[in-house]
């Protein structure tokens, strides 16, 4: 069973809701990613999201963007992330890691070496932000032969048409993107979340994580009250942005937001 | 006028090995491996949206005579298709002929397309509109349309660009629209369209956006071709009327590629009729310094919503471009030139920054029309084509744009500063 699946089904048999943080990897160098995933782990993580560092992140806003490109600078590259997922299964063969990003750097390194890859790596599921499921039709076999998950987005947006396919193709989770707009805009609203995930319960089993808009423990319980999944990740880059000089510091403060986010949902 | 799903009929179309390109793209807005709908879920909705839209008044003879209305009376159509004696002579070989979309409203091609889509942003409902401009034409094509239909516009421009179209900057306000510059990533147009997509996924609700070439997201591609065919198939309609037969070649620069594309479609089946796409050599496309992804023989990347030959490095970062034109500068380059450099369809090339000045200079001394610098392009490459023709011979250059905005770039390489 993929690790994704796996730790779901533990959750939903606690009766907890998971709390999914995400980092760009590199960021703000490569060396210290590992051990950001680790004291993610420390604090409550259950799945690590961790992002592909891209040129031009077109769905991010500008806390995300100048992650990519303190990571970019450092020349982190989507191999390297195979490196540290490597590292960090040394340590714990349990947490789920997803990688998130753009499609240009798996085309570039094609999409068999990248599966195989990946999965070589022990990472368990991909986001792809600018590949819906339409345009998955040649990576989506050779991922799913090597149980890796595809998740897939479903925004307030989406019709009930395309939600039904959406479901249909997707593995690990649905991430479900509270408001219109890039990473780390507005403060999301639990009751209009609620309101779309209810149709998306009728059409999958699937987990349904929420993501866009979550800052604290306050919007993280809120959310943890109507999805069963919680996406942090620009709180957490805003974190490590104002800590670059004192990289020694920012696991602590890592662990900071996210223990919060953690007791205020299992409260 | 023929409704905007078909060319005008090619006489040796039905036999044509090319015959099969005139049907791109599929319903899903491929163009053989090229093209598609790589965007956010958020976006899928407004697209699916347009697509639908589009499909229902792409062959509408109402919407087809409001849009052929204003192409007459507001834009000045059809522009003339004009016969440089005096270079032709100079270059001593083929008969060069200037499609002169210099001459439209606003001065460039890019307004048969923003008149198109600003129809369709009226009919769609959507109050205000975006755009994302390199060197400012499609930028002031939008404002101007905006302004003439009471939209609110807002224009994405990178940073660097705003410094050396300072002109089209002041048009654009003149205009009623704000013009935000765009600090991130290289500071061009590639990182104008980022924030222009950034724009439109947060206002999807309220907001159309009025892409200026022809790549990004099905329908985008498909759109903008249709829009600015009409060029071609008045150029194919000149060439019969004025040369008594098809040209033997069309020459047009290639940033993204809509003025080529204009020009092109309506002639892909005629065989006989040579195709020459001109990108932006820069510095050289052996030095690295250029936006050249189609002649420097790019790999196949994704950005902005479509499969297509993009300059990127190992890594599957995109890389830096360099042009001394704006408007070309862009890693990227339409899908469906993509797909007729794998065809054999069309020929493309580069030309360097040196030799589009000189072409700039030498049509604005010997004909009396100043190019734009993008346009120029495809001037610099009749200049090396032309020669290898015989003077019975014909080639179409499409003059894309007028160089009123490149005044100041080209008099600071003169060593003077207004």
């Amino acid at each position: 069973m993929n690790r994704i699946d796996q730790r779901f089904s533990e959750l939903k048999a606690q009766g907890r809701k998971a709390l999914i943080p995400y980092i760009t990897a590199g960021d703000p160098a490569p060396q210290y990613t590992v051990g950001f995933m680790h004291a993610l782990v420390e604090a409550g993580a259950d799945v690590i999201e961790l992002g592909v560092p891209f040129s031009d992140p077109m769905a991010d806003g500008p806390v995300i963007q100048k992650a990519c490109e303190r990571a970019l600078k450092h020349g982190t590259r989507l191999v390297d992330l195979f490196e540290m997922v490597k590292e960090f299964r040394q340590a714990d063969t349990q947490t789920p890691v997803v990688l998130m990003g753009y499609l240009n750097p798996i085309e570039r390194i094609g999409y068999e070496v990248f599966a195989d890859k990946a999965a070589n790596a022990g990472v368990d599921g991909v986001l792809i932000v600018d590949m819906p499921p339409e345009e998955a039709g040649e990576i989506g076999p050779l991922m799913k032969s090597r149980d890796l998950a595809a998740i897939f987005l479903v925004a307030p947006t989406t019709s009930h048409e395309r939600a039904a396919t959406i479901c249909a193709h997707g593995q690990g989770y649905l991430y479900y993107v509270s408001l219109k707009g890039v990473t780390g805009a507005a403060s999301l609203n639990a009751a209009d979340v609620a309101a779309h995930l209810t149709p998306l319960r009728e059409m999958t089993d699937l987990p349904l994580c929420v993501g866009f808009g979550i800052r604290d423990g306050v919007t993280a319980a809120e959310v943890a009250n109507v999805a069963d999944g919680v996406i942090v990740g620009s709180a957490l880059v805003n974190r490590i942005a104002e800590n670059t000089q004192t990289p020694e510091i920012i696991p602590g403060q890592l662990k900071d937001v996210l223990a919060d986010m953690r007791s205020a949902m299992d409260a | 006028m023929t409704g905007l799903s078909t060319t005008s009929s090619a006489p040796t179309g039905a036999t044509s090995k090319f015959n099969n390109l005139t049907h791109m793209p599929d319903a899903r807005g491929h163009f053989g491996p090229y093209g598609g709908r790589f965007v956010s879920e958020t976006l899928s909705f407004a697209l699916e949206d347009l697509e639908n839209i589009y499909a229902s008044l792409r062959d509408d003879p109402a919407f087809q005579a409001e849009f052929d209305r204003d192409l007459a009376h507001y834009v000045g159509r059809p522009s003339p298709l004009y016969h440089a004696e005096r270079w032709s002579q100079k270059l001593g070989g083929a008969q060069i002929w200037l499609k002169r979309e210099d001459l439209n409203h606003t001065g460039a091609h890019k307004v048969n397309n923003t008149i198109g889509q600003a129809l369709l942003a009226k009919k769609i409902g959507k109050p205000r509109v975006i755009a994302e401009t390199g060197a400012g034409q499609h930028g002031v094509a939008t404002a101007t349309v905006a302004a003439r239909l009471g939209l609110e516009c807002d224009v994405y421009m990178g940073a660097a660009d705003v410094q050396r179209q300072k002109l089209n900057v002041y048009r654009m306000h003149l205009l009623g629209a704000r013009v935000i510059p765009v600090e991130s990533g290289t500071r061009t147009l590639k990182d104008a369209m980022n924030e222009a997509l950034r724009d439109w996924v947060t206002n999807v609700d309220n907001t159309f956006y009025i892409i200026g070439t022809v790549a990004g997201p099905h329908p985008y591609p498909l759109i903008v071709r249709d829009f600015n065919a009409v060029v071609g198939r008045e150029a194919r309609k000149q060439s019969m009327e004025q040369i008594g037969r098809l040209p033997d070649a069309l020459i047009a620069c290639v940033g993204g590629g809509s003025n080529a594309l204009g020009l092109f479609y309506p002639f892909v089946e005629d065989e006989e009729v040579a195709m020459y796409g001109v990108e932006a050599g820069g510095d050289g496309v052996e030095t690295g310094r250029h936006a050249a992804p189609l002649s420097s023989n790019a790999p196949r990347g994704v950005l902005h919503g479509n499969r297509t030959y993009l300059m990127s490095d190992e890594a599957g970062q995109v890389s830096d471009t360099h042009s001394i034109s704006a408007g070309l500068d862009y890693p990227g380059v339409g899908p469906e030139h993509a797909l007729w450099k794998d065809v054999g369809r069309v020929n493309y090339v580069a030309a360097n920054d040196n030799d589009v000045l000189e072409a700039f200079r030498e049509l604005t001394h010997m004909e009396g029309i100043m190019p734009a610098l993008e346009s120029a392009h495809a001037l610099a490459y009749a200049k090396v084509l032309a020669p290898t023709m015989r003077p019975d011979q014909h080639i179409v250059v499409n003059l894309s744009g007028r160089g009123d905005k490149d005044i100041m770039t080209v008099a600071k390489l003169d060593g003077i500063e207004f």
